[in-house]
């Protein structure tokens, strides 16, 4: 099972490595700000929105879809260095 | 165009973005299987981003969350992150290895990865139950919108909208689908966009309704607190805090999120791209595409709702507006002068006598801003966009699983492309009419089998293809037991208190006090366990395996 050349196990952690970073991101600020601590983020007010309510209902989606362009940005390097590799 | 009235306006839009969908049809009429299936791969991640958020948004989304939001404040919340967070699962975990697999269906890679047409089917059976129990909602959308848009009988809209789809979906299966939901999205978006930025700015000055809605009114005050204020005298709870226990609401927003990201007509929308990197890319597309409709809901449900308090609460009935009385006529509305007082008492005790259905907010939301005719007749077709371009997604699932997975992989092997596109066309069709029988003859209950779709399809897909992908190890045995476990479990738990023993459907009652509608959440967690346990019992996975999970983990070739 270790004969995978050390340049695909390398890409395989990274890749890994982003996801786990990036989805404590996700859990945080739909599970975390949106439901858990909502009330307390609620007393914290930003023009007219309550931040826990704010969160729940608009913060998290616009983060959500932030995260995939930063995978997007960050695969695409990986596959690069990747590609790279494979050629030497 | 003086003079035209709301119907003339519908009938034109309509008859317009219709034209439109028959064209586009036409011109990628589908030549072969794989056409037919994933539109020859060859689809931009622009366009898929397109086309995946016209499929996923449903008459639902486009009529009746905005509403279900207004009605349920905070609580509401749920299906807003529930159903975009998914996307963040989708594009990190799925898409992209699932596109590296590169085959045409998710029933094709259960069956290859698991080696097994036990877990093919299994998964068959799964992708047939979600789409048919979503589709019949769909259709009913359709004749729906027709009849209160183009006051026609429910079941004539319901074979108008059969007829549209059976002609771009049967004909131009992948290649088409994927084309008449790009027009579908961008016609949707716009109808949605519309009448809130003109109540946006009509009640905050703010053209953006995503911050109008935390805006001052013209009085000073800002709307939310208004809102909260209106509410609480009125006794329906203050709008930005809910009523739900946290850890419902917790499991309910997993639910749909995982659900999401297990849909199989979602996930195969996945297979149209060329590369690897445009699976990717396309799932960001597709959510910054949904994000706009999704971060504007929340903000209708807002304005709605303020407006609607205002024009009904504690007003004599005889003096409510024109549509008031429209709408009650199709039943959405509904006025009973309990103590005789002949104004209209909306509270939230036994003494309120004013029932609207959450539909209106959307669909009546022009009228009661006074918009004009032509924003009415839009939200028509906006309506109708999103209803066929989510029915024609899960018809395809529904064909291939057919043609592909029972016949070409299992029943009969032998047959040729082109018949296997036949079969293709011909599952379509039949599936055109099922779709349409339950259009017309709903099962009274559509809502409570969304839960389950959801429910399944996170206790079901999403751990199998999961492990599938992030573990080299799990096999056949694990992943049809955890499925299995996952569906049963799950359908047991929604069937008994939605439809067996509907008055036990209290908190007390609950299992782990997780409701039916977050209880995929734990039949997630119990495929996985299974899988695991049964995996450790039973014999390892071939060489071969491993290959092919090792292949996937890896970007194209150059």
């Amino acid at each position: 099972m270790n004969k995978l050349p050390s340049y695909k196990k390398r890409y395989w952690r990274s890749n890994i490595k982003y996801l786990l970073v990036l989805l404590s991101v996700w859990f945080t600020v739909s599970y975390v700000f949106g439901i858990v601590f909502v009330d307390t983020l609620n007393q914290i007010k930003i023009g007219g929105f309550k931040l826990g309510f704010w969160f729940a209902q608009q913060g998290s989606i616009f983060v959500f879809v932030l995260l995939i362009f930063i995978y997007v940005g960050l695969m695409n390097k990986l596959d690069a260095d990747y590609h790279k590799k494979e050629e030497e | 165009m003086e003079g035209w009235d709301i119907q003339i306006w519908t009938y034109v839009i309509v008859g317009f973005t219709f034209a439109l969908y028959i064209g586009i049809a036409i011109w990628s009429k589908a030549g072969s299987t794989g056409e037919f299936y994933v539109a020859g791969k060859g689809v931009s991640p622009l366009a898929n981003g397109m086309a995946t958020a016209a499929d996923w948004m449903s008459a639902a989304s486009f009529i009746s969350m905005a509403g279900l939001i207004a009605f349920s404040g905070y609580d509401g919340s749920v299906y807003l992150m529930g159903w975009t967070g998914g996307y963040v699962l989708l594009a990190l975990l799925l898409a992209p290895y699932l596109r590296k697999f590169g085959k045409f269906t998710v029933p094709d890679f259960i069956g290859e990865r698991y080696y097994s047409n036990t877990a093919r089917t299994v998964a068959v059976v799964c992708a047939l139950f979600v789409s048919f129990t979503y589709i019949s909602g769909q259709m009913r959308g359709v004749g729906v919108v027709f009849s209160r848009f183009l006051e026609v009988d429910v079941n004539m809209g319901v074979i108008i909208g059969m007829l549209m789809v059976f002609f771009y979906a049967v004909m131009g299966g992948m290649k088409g689908i994927t084309y008449t939901q790009v027009a579908q999205y961008c016609i949707l978006i716009f109808a949605f966009l519309v009448p809130a930025i003109f109540i946006s700015i009509l009640m905050t000055g703010n053209a953006i309704p995503q911050i109008g809605f935390g805006s001052t009114l013209s009085d000073g005050t800002y709307l939310l607190d208004k809102l909260d204020g209106l509410q609480s005298e009125l006794g329906f709870g203050v709008y930005t805090e809910g009523v739900k226990s946290k850890w419902d609401v917790f499991c309910i927003t997993a639910a749909l999120m995982f659900g999401t990201a297990g849909l199989p007509h979602v996930i195969v929308r996945f297979f149209t791209v060329k590369k690897v990197k445009d699976a990717r890319k396309s799932a960001g597309y597709a959510l910054l595409f949904i994000a706009i409709l999704y971060t504007t809901a929340p903000a209708i449900a807002v304005f709605a709702k303020t407006n609607l308090i205002h024009t009904v609460s504690n007003q004599e009935y005889s003096s409510m507006p024109d549509w008031f009385s429209k709408w009650e006529e199709t039943g959405l509305i509904n006025f009973q002068d309990k103590n005789g007082d002949g104004k209209i008492q909306f509270v939230g005790s036994d003494q309120n006598e004013l029932i609207i259905d959450n539909d209106i907010m959307v669909l009546a939301n022009p009228e009661i801003a006074k918009l004009p005719d032509w924003v009415v007749a839009l939200v028509a077709a906006g309506g109708l966009a999103a209803a066929l371009s989510t029915a024609a997604g899960l018809l395809l699932v529904i064909s291939s699983s057919v043609s592909h997975d029972l016949l070409k992989k299992q029943w009969m092997p032998n047959i040729t492309e082109k018949q296997e596109l036949k079969y293709a066309r011909i599952s379509a069709g039949f599936a055109v009419l099922c779709a349409g029988y339950f259009g017309m003859y709903p099962p009274g209950y559509v809502a409570a089998t969304v839960a389950i779709a959801f429910g399944l399809a996170a206790a079901s897909f999403f751990p199998a293809i999961i492990l599938g992908i992030f573990s080299k190890k799990m096999n056949k045995e694990g992943a049809v037991a955890g499925m299995v476990v996952g569906i049963l479990s799950t359908s047991a738990y929604i069937l008994y208190f939605k439809f067996i023993n509907v008055e036990a459907n209290v908190a007390s009652n609950w299992l782990f006090g997780v409701s039916p509608e977050g209880f995929g959440t734990v039949g997630m967690l119990l495929n996985f366990i299974t899988s695991f346990v049964v995996m450790k019992l039973t014999p390892p996975v071939d060489q071969e395996i491993v290959d092919l999970v090792e292949d996937i983990r890896v970007p194209d070739p150059v």
